[in-house]
């Protein structure tokens, strides 16, 4: 049996690897397109804040770790897929046959339509190769201007701030981590990170970028000027599709696949920021570009490649977040279920902010700030969909009863 | 012989000795807040629970690190943390479902129970056997186990959200 994984991030990683357990005998073969051993994107924050070497970023440590596996790793870029021949052609020329092919091929940066957005001096910070960049672009005291307050945008951010630059956050949308924290949680995130001297612009766009004498300056409408040494870009990312041209497999936001995790054409499956599956919480399909969900579909897509039929449950929504240590969370349908009530405490100067959502007796989302014990225990009531009977009152009133409620609902009736 | 972690919360006086010897274990000073186990009250002290992680065989922490810090020692079944290649990223403290691999703001990295490698100190620090170390057929692991099942994320013949 030829597999071949294309993508070596987490989702093709564990694929690969996963495959080699369920088959010995088959052909593994893992396709890459950047000049590094397979690394993890979740690390390079820790690279820019030098907690860790670029070695520390690599998804697997022990020297020959594919090899002993027998995965074979190939520096290369699919161009395009023959779904007659079963061969996918890559852009170094050759082609390879499978018989189970895995689409991991994850998602990249984009950057919004402004003139000068191609200016040097403007970084996404996605690759190794970026975050080099930026770290030889970024000495002590350097201005830099931070575009996109999203999930990836404060990552970067609190990386930034620890290499001790004058940073400037820009966000077009009226609050910081508008898509997994709520009004008061961005609020408080916000005012946590000014006062610890990171300026921070909600509501603000940026409408050009124009350089002189290596100095950047954008054009932010009536908000007026901003000049920085270096600019990086976090406005979001997209799904890479481009190799599926022709192939008739189909896409909506990402590639769209079942709970197998295969795609409408026999023998392709695909996994990890590139796919669009079973969402848990709603049941209709979504991308949820998060490392779990990575990790799980690659897992899954493997066993079903293998032939062990396993269906997945769908991939939750959630993250983890650390804005220069003020740590939140999220998870599930923190905006809430129709119908549905909702639990908060919220301690504004305190910086401490926990919101609960029920459907009927059954807890489906939450947001957590300043929360960082057995905030696991939230996944597991929302993964396991636990009745919370007459502890859905106790919580209503005081959420943050929620590890009692799962010790007495979860843990002793299993 | 594999062992585990026998927890009977019945029995449990919540006098709080593991979590005090647990956090000498691991930070080498008594400090509960920072302890691997935690006792839990219920009705202002008349109840409490022990808790901390069972080793669960699916292990969503271990499966979820992007750089391989976590890895399952095979000679006491426990999952444990390395913390030189921990960056801190905390995706395991959201991934696992029973809330036991926690973030320490000091070490920046994630802590769990590493059953002290063999001879975990909680049980040895329990005056009344609530917490006791022994052989893994006993500590009702098959309990544990179902609830894994239901917690997976493979759980077939499942309709999403049910």
């Amino acid at each position: 049996m030829d597999y071949v994984v294309l993508g070596a991030g987490p989702a093709g990683v564990i694929a690969a690897e996963t495959l080699r357990r369920m088959d010995r005998g088959g052909r593994v073969t893992l396709v890459g397109d950047e000049p590094e051993a397979p690394y993890s994107r979740m690390a390079i924050p820790y690279l820019l804040a030098e907690t860790v070497e670029e070695e520390g970023t690599h998804l697997r440590h022990g020297a020959g770790h594919y090899d002993a596996r027998q995965i074979e790793l190939r520096q290369d870029r699919a161009a395009g897929i023959d779904v007659a021949d079963a061969r996918v052609r890559l852009e170094g020329g050759e082609s390879l046959a499978y018989d189970k092919l895995l689409i991991a091929t994850g998602s990249r940066p984009t950057r919004p339509p402004i003139p000068g957005m191609d200016l040097p001096g403007i970084e996404s910070c996605w690759t190794l190769e970026d975050a080099r960049r930026i770290i030889a672009g970024t000495r002590e005291g350097a201005r830099v201007v931070l575009m996109g307050a999203g999930f990836i945008g404060c990552i970067v951010l609190e990386a930034l701030a620890r290499r001790k630059v004058e940073l400037t956050v820009v966000e077009m949308a009226p609050r910081m981590l508008a898509r997994m924290m709520d009004d008061v949680g961005g609020d408080m995130i916000e005012r946590w990170c000014e006062a610890r001297g990171v300026a921070v612009k909600t509501g603000t766009r940026v409408e050009a970028i124009e350089r002189n004498d290596d100095v950047l300056t954008l054009k932010l409408g009536e908000a007026g000027e901003l000049e920085a040494d270096l600019v990086v870009c976090a406005t979001g990312v997209q799904p890479n599709l481009e190799l599926l041209e022709g192939s008739g497999v189909e896409t909506e936001f990402g590639i769209l696949v079942d709970a197998r995790l295969a795609t409408n054409v026999e023998n392709i499956h695909a996994a990890g920021d590139v796919a669009q599956g079973p969402d848990f919480s709603t049941g209709a399909r979504a991308v949820h570009a998060i490392q779990p969900t990575a990790s799980e579909h690659g897992r899954i897509a493997a066993l079903n490649m293998a032939g062990r039929e396993t269906a997945y449950r769908g991939s939750l929504s959630m993250n983890v977040l650390n804005t220069l240590g003020l740590i939140s969370s999220s998870f599930g349908l923190w905006e809430g279920a129709e119908g549905g009530e909702r639990a908060v405490a919220a301690d504004r100067e305190g910086f401490k902010y926990l919101r609960l959502e029920f459907r009927d007796d059954v807890l489906v989302g939450a947001l957590a700030l300043g929360l960082t014990q057995h905030v696991g225990v939230i996944r597991g009531l929302v993964q396991t969909g636990v009745r919370l009977g007459a502890w859905k009152d106790r919580l209503l009133r005081d959420p943050h009863q929620v590890m009692h409620a799962y010790l007495e609902r979860a843990r002793s009736r299993p | 012989m594999l062992k585990s972690l026998l927890i009977d919360p019945e029995k449990c006086t919540s006098c709080l000795q593991c979590e005090m010897a647990c956090s000498f274990e691991h930070e080498g000073a008594f400090n509960p807040a920072k302890s691997r186990i935690k006792v839990f009250e219920f009705e202002h002290g008349r109840r409490a629970i022990p808790y901390t992680c069972t080793q669960c065989a699916e292990a969503w922490c271990l499966h979820a690190c992007p750089v391989e810090a976590l890895s399952r020692n095979t000679e006491t079944g426990a999952v444990e943390l390395d913390e030189a290649i921990c960056v801190g990223c905390k995706v395991c403290t959201i991934a696992c479902p029973f809330g036991t691999i926690n973030y320490n703001a000091d070490s920046g990295k994630v802590a769990k129970c590493d059953l002290c490698g063999g001879d975990p100190q909680c049980a040895e620090a329990c005056p009344t056997g609530a917490i006791t170390y022994v052989d893994a057929n006993w500590t009702g692991l098959e309990r544990m186990k179902q609830w894994a099942v239901k917690t997976d994320s493979q759980a077939p013949n499942q309709s999403p959200g049910a």
